[in-house]
């Protein structure tokens, strides 16, 4: 995984709420084998659309995405947070997401930020006014800030560490493989195996 | 103080608990499917990684599986690239695999319960949202990302965040003709889309202890469209009925020590939750979706509802942006709402009493000229005991097509689509913008209320059919 440390980018003010991650990743473009090559299935659906905000000329190469409520609803699909890196973003801010998105976000390294909904709704207003307007994701200080909002956010302490420098779950947890494997010890016999029956 | 059933099963799984860290809880069932899994594999051979218990492990093909011509070569070369991945991780790194053709292939939460995999007081895990079915036994069972698959392949662990519970305490006798699918869509339009988040919610109540682990496993299926962590039921009688004798089911002293153990595992009286929500079962009736998440649903007698009336802008908004999508007006009564196409299936109603259910309205009877309907059985062994039953024959008879095992229509990915702008009933878990096809337009509906909706060729329940059902339609 990518370090996080801190990131300055233009952004995408994304005004819709429940954004599903079908909507993010459309099914068919789940039958890829890859983890790259997502970016132009990213909101496929509202990209035929040419004035979706995405479209718009003075959002190319903005990297912070700014959405509403209940953002990354639904299926449990990677590839959702893929196609967001793939596009190009570095991280999303809104005032919630769902569990899976949000745990599959952070293990890839691409940062999702929980503001207020007024927070939200003020770097709604300052893009949109102003898409030149920058966004600093701040992770080390644990801050968003953009022209005069200064927002701080939480985040899990080891979350946070995990991102700062960029380690990856496995290696972590292998370096416990004794305590796995005690445990595995002691597990009971009535327990399934999947090893066919006969 | 006593301990919640969810608290129960993390307790008795948790490998390592160290200040700071996330638990480490083991995982005693893995479920794999094509279409989360092949970045999974791809990761461990890259880190020259085994998987770490293939013994409790198990893969099935149905995400992608055609529902026709399943003993020709699939035609779409992508979806046969993508299964041929699996089939091919599985044999390299030694996983036991149910391929399309197999007697035991099927949607993977409908396989894993039928199989006796899925037990109480497990703790269950695939690369899928919806592997919050397993928790109908009592098992914590949730979906996981990509990145989380390979590292339970790898481990057979996950460092995971706490939770919090919440009983969602359903009292009474549902009405005639009100099932589980509606009891659950009732659920998420009083909570929300987001209502669940971060709660392990537990299903219980006079109504819940009644039904039975088929309707169990529609009820915790949909946990996730509330955005639950994971949904449950207490083991009991019920649940302990249904998995004796099946093949993976403990046998003998097994058996006798597990249901033991499993007697052990309903949340003690003296518990607290953290959050608890009441439903009286009487006042349920069927339910529909009328827009493009499961929280925008209403009971099948209201009309569309109006925007304006929506006090939160956020919902306002997204209730204008779902009546432009579905195409429908404000105070449209919904049963007045006419559908192209009805599909049953999916692994929250396509097991075989959804099939009964579905038949029983459909027994006799015609479906609209209007209307196709697509009858998919979640699994191959569902379609074997549905054909053993007649109800093949019913569903052809009455207009409908009977197809084979797999995902099907309840997302897309094979052929089997809405085109743009069709509307369908559907008694799948998903009315997202696009979900069964682009341009589809889903209303999200219980078997019965499926069987009816297609007689009639618009929104219908079962009781609103006559005996002259054939003219009017």
């Amino acid at each position: 995984m990518e370090k996080f440390t801190t990131h300055t980018g233009r952004a995408v003010p994304l005004r819709r709420s429940n954004v599903d991650t079908d909507q993010i990743i459309p099914a068919h473009w789940l039958k890829k084998v890859t983890r790259s090559g997502f970016e132009d299935g990213l909101f496929e659906a509202w990209r035929k659309d040419e004035e979706f905000v995405l479209n718009r000329p003075e959002r190319q190469g903005a990297t912070v995405l700014v959405a509403g409520p209940e953002f990354g609803t639904g299926s449990s699909r990677e590839h959702a947070v893929w196609a967001l890196q793939n596009y190009g973003f570095q991280a999303v801010v809104s005032s919630r997401f769902a569990d899976i998105f949000r745990g599959n976000s952070l293990k890839n390294g691409l940062l999702t930020v929980v503001l207020p909904q007024e927070t939200v709704e003020r770097l709604w207003e300052l893009t949109e006014a102003d898409p030149t307007a920058e966004i600093t994701v701040d992770l080390e200080a644990r801050e968003v800030r953009a022209a005069n909002i200064t927002a701080p956010f939480e985040l899990d302490d080891n979350v946070r560490w995990r991102l700062l420098n960029g380690l990856d779950d496995i290696s972590i947890t292998l370096q416990n493989e004794a305590d796995v494997a005690a445990f595995e010890a002691k597990r009971p016999g009535y327990k399934p195996r999947t090893l066919p029956v006969v | 103080m006593g301990r919640t059933l969810a608290e129960k099963v993390w307790d008795d799984h948790v490998v390592r608990r160290a200040e700071g860290e996330p638990d480490l809880l083991y995982i005693d069932l893995h479920l794999l499917h094509e279409v989360t899994s092949p970045q999974a594999f791809d990761g461990l051979r890259l880190a020259g990684r085994q998987v770490r218990r293939t013994d409790l492990t198990i893969a099935t093909e149905d995400h992608n599986t055609p529902t026709l011509d399943i003993d020709k070569p699939i035609a779409d070369p992508v979806s046969r690239v993508q299964l041929e991945t699996l089939r091919r991780n599985a044999e390299e790194f030694g996983v036991r695999i149910h391929s399309l053709g197999d007697v035991e292939q099927g949607v993977v939460h409908v396989v894993g319960p039928q199989l006796g995999l899925t037990q109480p007081g497990m703790t269950v895990v695939c690369g899928d949202s919806h592997t919050s079915t397993h928790g109908a036994f009592g098992a914590l069972a949730f979906g996981i990302g990509t990145s989380q698959v390979e590292h339970v392949l790898a481990t057979q662990t996950l460092p995971l965040a706490p939770f919090k519970t919440m009983a969602i305490t359903v009292e009474g006798e549902l009405p005639e003709g009100v099932t589980a699918k509606d009891l659950i869509l009732a659920v998420i339009t009083k909570i929300g889309t987001g209502g669940g988040q971060g709660y392990v919610l537990e299903y219980r109540g006079s109504a819940i202890r009644s039904l039975s682990m088929e309707a169990r496993m529609t009820i915790c299926n949909m946990s996730i469209e509330a955005g639950a962590r994971a949904g449950m039921i207490a083991p009991d009688r019920t649940t302990f009925d249904y998995l004796q004798g099946r093949p993976h089911a403990p046998q003998g002293a097994d058996w006798d020590a597990a249901v033991a153990y499993w007697e052990t595992l309903a949340t003690d009286e003296d518990a607290v939750f953290d959050a608890e929500v009441f439903i009286d079962a009487a006042e349920l009736t069927p339910f529909v979706t009328w827009g493009t998440n499961p929280g925008q649903g209403a009971p099948l007698g209201a009309n569309v509802p109006n925007p304006a009336d929506f006090e939160d802008p956020q919902e306002r908004t997204a209730a204008e942006n779902a009546l432009k999508y579905m195409g429908l007006e404000a105070g449209t009564p919904l049963r007045e709402v006419k559908v192209d196409a009805v599909f049953v299936g999916s692994c929250t109603n396509g097991r075989i009493e959804d099939l009964r259910a579905a038949a029983a309205v459909l027994e006799g009877r015609q479906i609209a000229d209007s209307v196709r309907m697509l009858v998919v059985p979640g699994s191959v062994r569902v379609a074997l005991q549905a054909v053993e039953e007649g109800l093949d024959k019913v569903f052809t008879a009455a207009g409908a097509e009977w197809r084979h095992a797999g995902c099907s229509m309840c997302l897309g990915m094979n052929p089997d689509q809405l085109a743009p702008g069709e509307r369908c009933a559907s008694t799948s878990n998903r009315n997202f913008e696009g979900r069964q096809g682009k341009g589809g337009r889903t209303h999200l509906v219980s078997p019965q209320v499926a069987a009816a909706t297609a007689l009639l060729g618009r929104l219908a329940a079962p009781s609103d059919l006559s005996n002259n059902v054939a003219v009017e339609a």
